[in-house]
């Protein structure tokens, strides 16, 4: 990194450097503030009354906290219940994908069976394949089997879905496993299920721990099945809640701002508390 | 504990004895894909392939299905309100694959070469950061946040464009026929912009910095070195944003949904959202399996051109790299 800072001062002088350094930031920080700026007009107008909100319009900053926009918008749609949906349809389809990944992955990566490559090419376009072309039968055989408008019904097409990605992802970097380590653990007598539970998996926990978030803010944002699977109100997750209350087109503008602000928040809490392990993970997602 | 330690021992040291016999072990691995592949024939395999037979038949979603043979198809090749959807949907690939590439191409490298050089590593991931957010949001909420913005009274783009002077810019931004595309064009790109920056900012780290130096002791500026170093060496990253960007322009629906309802006047419908109505309010499931299958194919083909073409460039790296 030094070398390449005194490189660049050797051949343009520093002068011509520092001129053009803070233009290219500013526009920068101009773009990045574009992209945050829906987010803070949100912020801005859910905590105005509707008084307000008629007398100034959008743009100007609140006098106060009202809070009970906001209030009346989590009883009317009995928020709590809709982010328990969310919260457990995505945490236990994030936990089933991933040892369902672990389980395709260990075979595919580690087992190297026979055909592999076929197998592997079934699951990257079963997680290509349009969700359209999934809905009707699942909508229909869910109603047969008695799963329709069930939670449990969304948790396990989802949990084969995000599995998908997770064996494709995950057998390109077992591929990759060092396997002295395996051939040492079996010829210490270790059977396959101990190689996976006591050394695979562990040695793996990054990547792992990548599909979990992964899963579960998927999970989370997903719409179309959940839209069409879960119609009654106590089971809809908060994506398809908010979605159907502004399809309706039934709200006021300070109900508007309610929403989106509930619905932006869960989004935030999850992008600070994983911003880490998601740049990451795009990363290690991408490059194979 | 000790029989199975004994079994496994006994097992290895077999496989020394007779060591040109790789075949049977390996395949004892089968019981490990066994759950996943019953999954997928279950909630992938057979609803698909349920979806493709049903595409050939007459059905309401009720009673038996009446086979009607490629009806439904040639029903499509004349429907304008199809071909309408899929002409939409070459707007989404502009809006939410080719756009965001090549800005995040040139974000990333800002952020990467000069920003982080300059500035700190510190203030790039914050911007980098700042372009991402989008990208955690569930759909729906972001659809709520921009049809607000956008809406015609007492939207915030109006009250702005009022407020800076250009108040006979006002527009009704979603429900005007002519304009409604560019709206959802605009606030996709928006949505979609931090992935490919992530993940060409990820690749930037692999770029040996000395062939920057290299070049830029040639005299080569900062176009030029980003053009020449910078490009052909993300090249891989850049095919898959594109592949799977272009993919998830496809299929979009939520936004389409929760925006326009593919309004107004069918002036930004989508095949996804088109299948969905046809399946879910007109009933006619059989003609909405058409609609969806012409779509899976569409994506499969650009699917497996686009897994061809990447493993084809790797085994070329590889073949470079030995």
């Amino acid at each position: 990194m030094t070398a390449v800072r005194t490189g660049a001062v050797r051949t343009r002088g520093p002068a011509r450097g520092v001129l053009a350094r803070y233009p290219v930031l500013v526009a920068l920080v101009i773009a990045a503030l574009f992209m945050v700026l829906p987010f803070l007009v949100v912020a801005v107008n859910a905590v105005k009354s509707p008084a307000e909100y008629a007398e100034n319009g959008p743009l100007s900053l609140p006098r106060g906290l009202y809070l009970d926009g906001i209030e009346d918008f989590w009883d009317r749609v009995d928020f709590g219940r809709k982010l328990v949906n969310s919260v457990l349809i995505s945490g236990s389809v994030a936990v089933g994908a991933a040892v369902l990944s672990v389980l395709n992955a260990y075979a595919i990566g580690i087992g190297r069976i026979r055909g592999r490559t076929w197998v592997l090419a079934f699951f990257v376009l079963a997680n290509m394949l349009p969700q359209e072309a999934l809905v009707y039968p699942v909508y229909y055989l869910s109603k047969q089997a008695g799963l329709y408008d069930t939670r449990l019904s969304v948790i396990i097409v989802f949990t084969v879905i995000q599995a998908a990605f997770g064996t494709y992802l995950l057998a390109s970097v077992l591929g990759r496993f060092p396997r002295e380590i395996i051939e040492a653990a079996r010829i210490d007598g270790a059977n396959k299920w101990q190689v996976l539970w006591r050394i695979v998996v562990p040695v793996s926990r990054p990547t792992i721990g990548v599909l979990l978030v992964f899963f579960f803010i998927w999970t989370w944002n997903e719409f179309l099945l959940p839209l069409v699977m879960l119609i009654s109100n106590d089971n809809q997750t908060v994506s398809v809640a908010l979605g159907v209350l502004q399809g309706q087109r039934l709200m006021d503008a300070t109900m508007t701002n309610a929403a989106a602000l509930l619905g932006v928040l869960p989004a935030i809490v999850f992008f600070l508390v994983f911003q880490r392990t998601l740049t990451r993970g795009i990363a290690v997602g991408a490059v194979k | 504990m000790t029989v199975t330690v004994e079994r496994g021992g006994r097992v290895v040291r077999k496989q020394h004895g007779s060591a040109p016999r790789p075949r049977r072990p390996r395949d004892s691995y089968l019981p490990f894909l066994l759950p996943g592949v019953l999954a997928f024939l279950a909630v992938v395999a057979v609803p698909f392939l349920m979806n493709t037979g049903v595409s050939f038949t007459d059905w309401q979603g009720v009673g038996a299905p009446k086979w009607s043979g490629l009806a439904n198809y040639r029903e499509l090749m004349d429907d304008a309100e199809f071909w309408a959807s899929f002409r939409h949907s070459l707007f989404m690939v502009v809006a939410m694959a080719a756009i965001p590439t090549v800005l995040g191409l040139v974000l990333a490298a800002a952020l990467f070469d000069f920003i982080g050089r300059h500035f700190g590593g510190r203030v790039a991931s914050v911007l980098r950061a700042c372009f991402y957010l989008p990208q955690v949001l569930p759909i729906a909420v972001a659809g709520i946040v921009w049809s607000w913005i956008l809406a015609p009274d007492n939207g915030s783009l109006n009250e702005l464009l009022k407020a800076v002077g250009l108040g006979s810019w006002q527009q009704d931004w979603l429900g005007d026929p002519d304009l409604a595309l560019y709206s959802v064009m605009g606030v996709m790109v928006w949505v979609q912009l931090g992935f490919p920056l992530v993940v060409f900012m990820a690749g930037l780290q692999r770029v040996d910095p000395q062939l920057h130096e290299a070049a830029e002791l040639d005299g080569a500026g900062w176009w030029r070195r980003f053009w020449h170093v910078t490009l052909p060496q993300i090249r891989p990253e850049i095919y898959v944003v594109l592949l799977w960007c272009t993919i998830a322009a496809l299929k979009v629906f939520g936004a389409v949904y929760v925006l326009t309802k593919g309004g107004p006047g069918g002036a930004t419908d989508v095949p996804s959202y088109f299948s969905f109505t046809t399946f879910f309010e007109k009933t006619q499931v059989g003609y909405g399996a058409a609609i969806s299958t012409v779509l899976t194919v569409i994506i499969l083909v650009l699917a497996l051109a686009g897994l061809r073409f990447q493993t084809r460039a790797e085994d070329a790296e590889e073949g470079v790299r030995t």
